[in-house]
Formats: structure tokens, sequence, C-alpha cells
């Protein structure tokens, strides 16, 4: 292997990429979509099932996707309805859990809902407690991140990021990372989506979901399509923020954990070899 | 080499301490469930910012969405008690509610009762809206009944009065140290909303026992468990904590927030 020559090996500069304002919301937004996600896979299972329109279908039809138990010739198993088609979910956890002495049946299993047992109550204060906290967050990173050249650097892809897209894809499939001043087209890309439009539609179909916000801002519901729908988009989003997630860390961990943490913490990058120097960098 | 293996083994404790976070929702925040422990206390301020912030953006008498008739798709799913048992109850339910009174006490000029006969030949108002229950359904239905406010401008609130507190007849839990009695509670702004009716229909039909007859309580800026079902006594106070585990309502008792509007 290349240890050998590690040390001798060039070093690009070590370059200051991301300012307090960037790393201090990152790690509070981390804390607030932990709790978040948690707390609404809680809430959810207090009738886990989503529908299409204004009102939840009892003597009709309009439920896009259901979490339950059925009775089998195999004893109860779990059961998950995605558009009408039926699964088997009981290995997932999804409609049954806990041990065979002791089956639980709830939509998600009690290992990813806090608390871990049924109580919508706590769920909500604390889904409530992080949203504020997550929005709040979301305003101070726009404002600051709009002043200090954040977004128009890092985050809005630019014609040259298009254009880049291919090469990055192909370049992310080698497990090829180039480390410079500013982030990659797909990171761009992936970001932009997340600040642009995750994060603005996940809090807005959460507010459509608010009685009160129903009557001074009744267009939520007809932006969404009902209040049903705003739940179900806002369930959507939830997973793919997960997905989001889940492709960040595995994209840390490609591109060097160390390095990348570093960056996240003390806001100091160490750039690819060949990565101009500029003011203001270290060696 | 030893390079190698020092970032081999961070990888590991990464992944190990980074499952240990997802596996972190099994009951390591159970603790949160504790009503008075101070993590809960402090969470619970959010509740108190909401309410603030609503009823700074949003006016005082402004409607909850009205639907057209043909939103009407099902019938009005019932939810919680269906069937109250306690006797007085149930006495009056076999009289066809004839010995019914609502009653308007607690900090006002004078108290005042009205039967169901009285109630439905006062103002009418029908509303055809959409009802949310806090575990996330809706379902759609018209609403028939006459508004609270002028009721309460006939008994004459005291300016002291901050809280009308809904007591209903129907046992929601029963212990064995007796029956709980469902009750909840809403500030004067919701009361006095002009959608804010003693309802005493329901889909052109008379309010059926599992809706909550004879009279139940729409504040349809708010979340189903502060429309009280099986309503009889009003009670104007300056002071929830009186009342049940001092809350503001049964389910508020059981930690969920007072407001209830989201």
């Amino acid at each position: 292997m290349s240890q050998a020559n590690a040390a001798t090996k060039p070093k690009g500069p070590l370059i200051y990429r991301q300012s307090i304002w960037t790393r201090v919301t990152h790690w509070v937004w981390a804390i607030c979509l932990f709790f978040l996600l948690l707390t609404g896979l809680q809430i959810f299972n207090a009738h886990p099932a989503l529908y299409i329109g204004q009102q939840s279908g009892f003597e009709f039809e309009n439920s896009v996707f259901k979490i339950g138990a059925v009775n089998t010739d195999a004893g109860p198993r779990g059961q998950t309805t995605v558009l009408g088609q039926n699964f088997d979910s009981t290995a997932l956890g999804l409609g049954m859990s806990g041990n065979a002495e002791r089956p639980v049946y709830t939509g998600f299993p009690g290992g990813v809902t806090i608390p871990s047992y049924r109580d919508l109550g706590t769920g909500r204060v604390v889904h409530f407690f992080f949203g504020w906290i997550f929005v709040a967050t979301i305003f101070v990173w726009f404002v600051a991140s709009f002043i200090n050249g954040h977004i128009r650097r890092d985050i809005v892809p630019r014609p040259s990021d298009i254009a880049g897209v291919p090469k990055d894809v192909v370049d992310h499939a080698t497990l090829r990372f180039k480390h410079g001043r500013t982030y990659g087209p797909l990171q761009k890309l992936a970001y932009f989506g997340v600040f642009f439009v995750l994060f603005p539609l996940i809090v807005a179909t959460g507010l459509t979901m608010s009685p009160g916000m129903n009557s001074i801002a009744p267009w939520l519901l007809d932006l969404f399509g009902g209040r049903q729908t705003a739940r179900t988009i806002h369930f959507i989003v939830m997973l793919l923020l997960v997905a989001f997630f889940v492709i960040h860390i595995l994209m840390v961990f490609a591109a060097g954990p160390i390095n990348e943490l570093r960056s996240m913490i003390t806001g100091w990058y160490r750039a690819s070899p060949g990565t101009p120097s500029s003011e203001g960098d270290k060696p | 080499m030893s390079r190698l293996i020092t970032r081999r083994n961070f990888l590991r404790t990464s992944a190990v301490s980074g499952s240990g976070l997802i596996l972190a929702g099994c009951d390591q925040f159970d603790f949160l469930a504790d009503k008075s422990g101070p993590a809960r206390q402090i969470m619970e301020r959010a509740n108190v910012l909401t309410y603030s912030v609503q009823r700074a953006v949003i006016g005082e008498q402004t409607l909850a969405r009205e639907y057209a008739a043909s939103e009407i798709r099902q019938g009005m799913r019932p939810n919680g008690s269906v069937d109250p048992t306690t006797p007085e109850y149930l006495a009056l339910k076999e009289a066809n509610f004839a010995g019914y009174k609502l009653t308007i006490k607690g900090l006002v000029d004078r108290e005042v009762s009205f039967s169901l006969a009285e109630l439905r030949n006062m103002p009418e108002r029908t509303q055809i809206t959409r009802h949310d229950c806090v575990e996330g359904w809706s379902c759609i239905a018209k609403w028939t009944g006459t508004p609270l406010g002028p009721l309460l401008d006939m008994a004459g609130v005291k300016s002291t009065a901050r809280y009308c507190v809904y007591h209903c007849f129907d046992n929601i839990q029963r212990t064995l140290s007796g029956d709980i009695l469902y009750y909840t509670s809403s500030d004067l702004i919701d009361a006095y909303h002009p959608q804010s009716i003693l309802s005493y229909g329901l889909n052109d039909e008379v309010l059926p026992v599992s809706n909550g007859a004879p009279i139940r309580l729409r504040i349809e800026r708010a979340l189903g468990y502060k429309q009280p079902k099986y309503l009889h006594t009003i009670e104007l106070v300056d002071d929830l904590t009186p009342f049940g585990k001092g809350r503001g309502g049964y389910w508020e008792d059981t930690g969920y927030d007072w407001y209830g509007g989201i």
C-alpha cells in the first residue's frame, strides 16, 4: 500500500472553509432533526395511515400508505400497504415488533420513536420544541449565509456546476473526491435541494396541519391539496431527509471522516494537493 | 501501518457510536415523558410560544375554513367517549334529554341555565368544517348550533374571568378510585369566536350520542380534544389549576398541549 510515501505526499493547503454560522447551525440542525424524526414517528404511530385530500377516508378510500397488523394462518403479522399493495413488513418491525412472547403492535417500532412506548402527548411536546429551534436555525442560517456569501458561493449551483455534473457523477462512482475551496456540483445540488426545497417544504406542510394556521393561511391548504395531503408530503419529505442523511454520512466516510469532521468543528479543511493557495490559508 | 489501524479503529468507533445514536430512541429519552422533569418543563414552554405567536398573528375573529356540502363524504367519525355510562347521563338519555340543562356559572354576573329547547330556539349557525383529531386524521361534517358568545354575554362575564372550563357528562376513564369525567378549557377568544357553537345537529340530523348528544361545543380552530362532547356546564374562571390535575383538561392532564391549535 502507499503508507510508505504518505509522509512525502504533497499536501494541499489548509483552508478556512466553514464559517462559525455554518458550523453551529449544522450541529443544531443535526440535534433537531434527530428529535424531530423520532418524535415524528411517534406522532405518526397515533394514526399510522396517510391520505390524499382534505380528510381521511373511513367510509371511502383515499389512503396511500398504511401500517397495521393482520391475522394470518401463521398468526399475527405486520402489514404495510403502499398505494393499495400489501407487504408483509414484520421483518422490518413495521406494524408488529417486539419478541414472540410480547409482540407490540405499533406502526414504527419503539426503537425508532421517542418515547419508546406510545405517548402522543410527549411526542408532540418534544416535536414542537425542536420544531421551533429548527425553524429559528433556518432563519439564522439564511440571514448569515446570505450576508457572508455562503449561499451565493457554495449553495446555488452555477451553469458551470450543472455542466460539471456528469464528470462529478463519474468521480463519485469511482470514489475520486476533489477537496476544493467550495463544494462540487453534486454537493451543491444536494445542499440546494435540502435548503431551498426540503426544509421549506417540511416546515410549510407542518404548518398546514395546524388548524390555527389554517384559519390565517387557508391558501396553504390549497397549495398542498388539503390537510391530509400536506401530512403525506410532510412524511415523504421526512423520508427524503433521511435518505439525504444516509448519503451524507456515507460521503463523509468516503471523503475522509477526520478532515470532514474537523472542517465542521473547527472550520479548517485540508484541500486536495494542487489546490491554489490564497490569503488566509495555512500550509 | 499504525496510521491505517488508527483510521480503521476510528471508523469502527464512529459506526458503533453512530448506530448507538440511532438506537437511542429505545428508551434513553423516555424521561421526557415525566411531566415534572426539568427538560419537559422547558420543552413545554414551546407550547406557550406557539399559543402566543398564533394569538398574535391570527385575528380573534378569523374563521376556520368552511367547506362545500359536496365535501361531506362520510359520517362523522366518533372517537373518545362514544356512549357515556354515568347514571346522570343514562337518565337524561332515557328521557331523550328532556331534563337537560346547560349551565353557565363561575365568574359571571348571574348564573344562567338553558334547556335543550331553549338552545334550539336561539339564533342558529350551520357550518361545514373539518375536524382534526390530534391523532392525525381529519373528517368533514356539518354542524348546527347556537353561538356560545351571546350566551356568555347573557350571563355577564366578569372582567376577572380568563378561561372557560367545559364540564362534561362522559366518564372518559374508569379507575379503581372512580370515574374520571371529561373536561377541557379555552381562553375567552376561542369561547367568543363566531364559529364556536353549541352544536345540537350533525349532518342535518339530531346530534347522536356517539358524537356528544345533546350538546357538543365546536372550537373550530383547534384539535378534536378541544371540542367537548356531552357538555353540561361552562364555568368561567381565572385559574385552571384547581381542576383535574391542573393542566386545563382531561387530555391536557395526560400531557397534550392546552391550546390545541397546532
